[in-house]
């Protein structure tokens, strides 16, 4: 047991310290995995202080709640395809969200009405901002696994239901802070708050939530804060801020990379323009060209420059090990071949390095966007496998297209362009793609992974 | 805990939005998710609250509470900490290191 405040107090100071290495380290290729590793010290030396503090009892329930958390998180982190991340990513960020506001309902309990007034206003913010992280979490998660349409969820009033529930919840915390110290008061709150986190992540399309769970993520930074305030604690205060304004500038740096503002992701219900511009696209009389295997084989082998785009279809296909050895093929007939990623490829901001990185493609092949776009035009085939919103020309021409300003790869500027596709479905974005009609461009119908292994047989044939 | 009084402990705060501002202001474009995942980790801090609130109720209503909020902490901590680190294995074979390698 410790008793002595100082120590626990210099101890909670290392937990913190390496907290900050930790985010320092985050932020550097090379020292990354360390940071984790530094991170998870000091997340010991915090649950351990805390374990030994004088007084704590209940230990089966403690011991029990931890193995079923334990299993829970690392058979999910385990288990979970690399191409699931980002929705994992929300989960986890969701029961921590739901855990803060938890521990806020569970301190106002305990209190039963002697709270000082700033803590009375630190719960009410726990479990307004707890809660809206862990219901909007989930939301989150349920787009990206597609359990819930990755298109926006849009109903009539929508924006005034969703103004009532905040302004409700926000009104119910006042009332907590005035000295209406009931605990229905803050059970209504938690309610509403669930309610606003569900509304406000439905009308978000699919291919913003990258951006909605960073900002959730910061959320849940700053619902952890305020419990500090509530249970005194400096480490709790520091580390849950900490995450709070990193967060906040992660989620201000995602959008950067898709050239929109946080405001226009979080507000800009994505689908409603699209119904706009999608009716005046029907039947202008060209049509999409498919092709078949062979012919892509003999076009690649007699290109001397390749560019492979990959996005998430292939990351779905799990063809990134068949995608290396095409362009492991190629490059042995002398062919030149880069890959060319685009920032928000895949679901997140630097998912496809992280795909590609695991099927071991030479990190020198792989080009950023501002790189490679220079290339297109002197470019013979720009191998497109299932991306669909990172190469749309609408981004560039279309001011209308709610991707409009997003800067894409200039794949239509190659000589060549062949996309692998499922289907025609659109992106998910849900948006029609000029690309595919281009003269340019023929299709590959067909899963990724099968077109690729074809390929594969086709190429060495030629 | 010992009480610092409001003023230190929001003059912590203050300090620590800058210092979480600073701490990770040049951070490339293919590190933001295992960025977003390890901050996913460190906010799993939430444990130390849960602990203590389990550690110090009584009565069932607050040991139920403490109860679920001690599993979603602990889930929040765990598998934050393994999806992080499953994304950054993907790194530990980067160019820098491979180029050494005798191929």
């Amino acid at each position: 047991m410790i008793s002595d405040p100082d120590v626990i107090g210099l101890l909670y100071l290392a937990a913190i310290v390496c907290f900050i290495v930790a985010l320092r380290f985050l932020s550097s290729p090379k020292l990354a995995r360390r940071g984790n590793w530094v991170g998870g010290a000091g997340m010991a030396i915090a649950i351990a202080t805390t374990l030994l503090l004088d007084g704590i009892g209940n230990w089966p329930l403690i011991v029990g709640g931890a193995a079923i958390g334990t299993v829970v998180g690392v058979v999910g982190a385990r288990t979970v395809k690399m191409t699931a991340m980002p929705q994992m990513v929300a989960l986890f960020n969701g029961v921590g969200g739901g855990a803060a506001a938890l521990v806020a309902l569970a301190e106002f309990h305990v209190a039963d009405g002697a709270l000082a007034s700033e803590e009375t206003v630190s719960i009410a913010l726990s479990a307004l901002i707890g809660s809206i992280s862990f219901s909007g979490s989930l939301v989150a998660f349920a787009k990206l696994q597609e359990l819930l349409s990755g298109r926006p969820i849009v109903f009539p009033g929508q924006k005034l239901v969703n103004a009532a529930t905040l302004v409700g919840a926000a009104a119910l915390g006042g009332a907590l802070v005035a000295g209406v110290e009931a605990e229905w008061v803050l059970l209504a709150l938690l309610g509403l708050a669930l309610l606003f986190g569900v509304m406000f992540v439905l009308p978000i399309g699919g291919a913003d939530m990258p951006v909605v769970i960073s900002l959730l993520n910061a959320f849940t930074g700053l619902a952890a804060s305020a419990t500090g305030f509530v249970l005194d604690s400096t480490v709790l205060i520091v580390s849950g801020m900490l995450v709070g304004a990193s967060g906040t500038f992660l989620t201000l740096m995602m959008a950067k990379a898709m050239n929109r503002s946080v405001a226009n992701v979080l507000f800009g219900a994505f689908g409603q323009v699209q119904t706009a511009t999608g009716a005046d696209r029907v039947d202008d009389g060209r049509t999409v060209r498919s092709t078949t295997a062979d012919d892509v084989a003999v076009q690649l082998s007699y290109a001397r420059r390749v560019v492979v785009v990959p996005g998430y279809g292939l990351a779905v296909a799990q063809a990134q090990h068949d995608v290396r050895q095409l362009a492991e093929l190629l490059e042995s007939k002398g062919i030149d071949v880069a890959y060319a990623i685009h920032p928000v490829a895949g679901r997140m901001p630097g998912h496809m390095n992280v795909l590609l990185a695991e099927a071991n493609v030479p990190y020198d092949q792989l080009k950023e966007m501002d790189e490679i776009n220079p290339d297109f035009p002197q470019t013979d085939v720009a191998l497109v496998i299932g991306a669909n919103d990172v190469v749309n020309p609408a981004a560039r021409s279309d001011p209308a297209s709610p991707i409009y300003g997003m800067p894409i790869l200039d794949v239509d500027k190659a000589t060549s362009v062949i996309v692998m596709k499922r289907s025609m479905a659109p992106g998910f974005a849900g948006i029609d793609n000029e690309l595919f009609l281009d003269p340019r461009t023929t299709m590959l119908f067909g899963n990724a992974k099968d077109s690729i292994v074809k390929l594969i047989s086709s190429v060495k044939a030629v | 805990m010992t009480d610092l009084g409001l003023v230190i402990e929001l003059t912590i705060l203050v300090l620590a939005i800058f210092l979480g501002f600073e701490v990770i202001s040049k951070v490339p474009t293919m590190l933001h998710t295992p960025l977003m995942s390890g901050t996913n980790f460190i906010h799993g801090i939430v444990i130390v609250g849960a602990i203590v609130v389990l550690g110090y109720a009584d009565d069932t209503f607050t040991k139920a509470i403490g109860f679920v909020a001690m599993v979603l902490a602990t889930a929040n901590v765990v598998g934050g900490w393994f999806v992080t680190d499953r994304m950054l294995e993907m790194f530990k074979r980067r160019p820098d290191e491979r180029r050494n390698e005798p191929s």
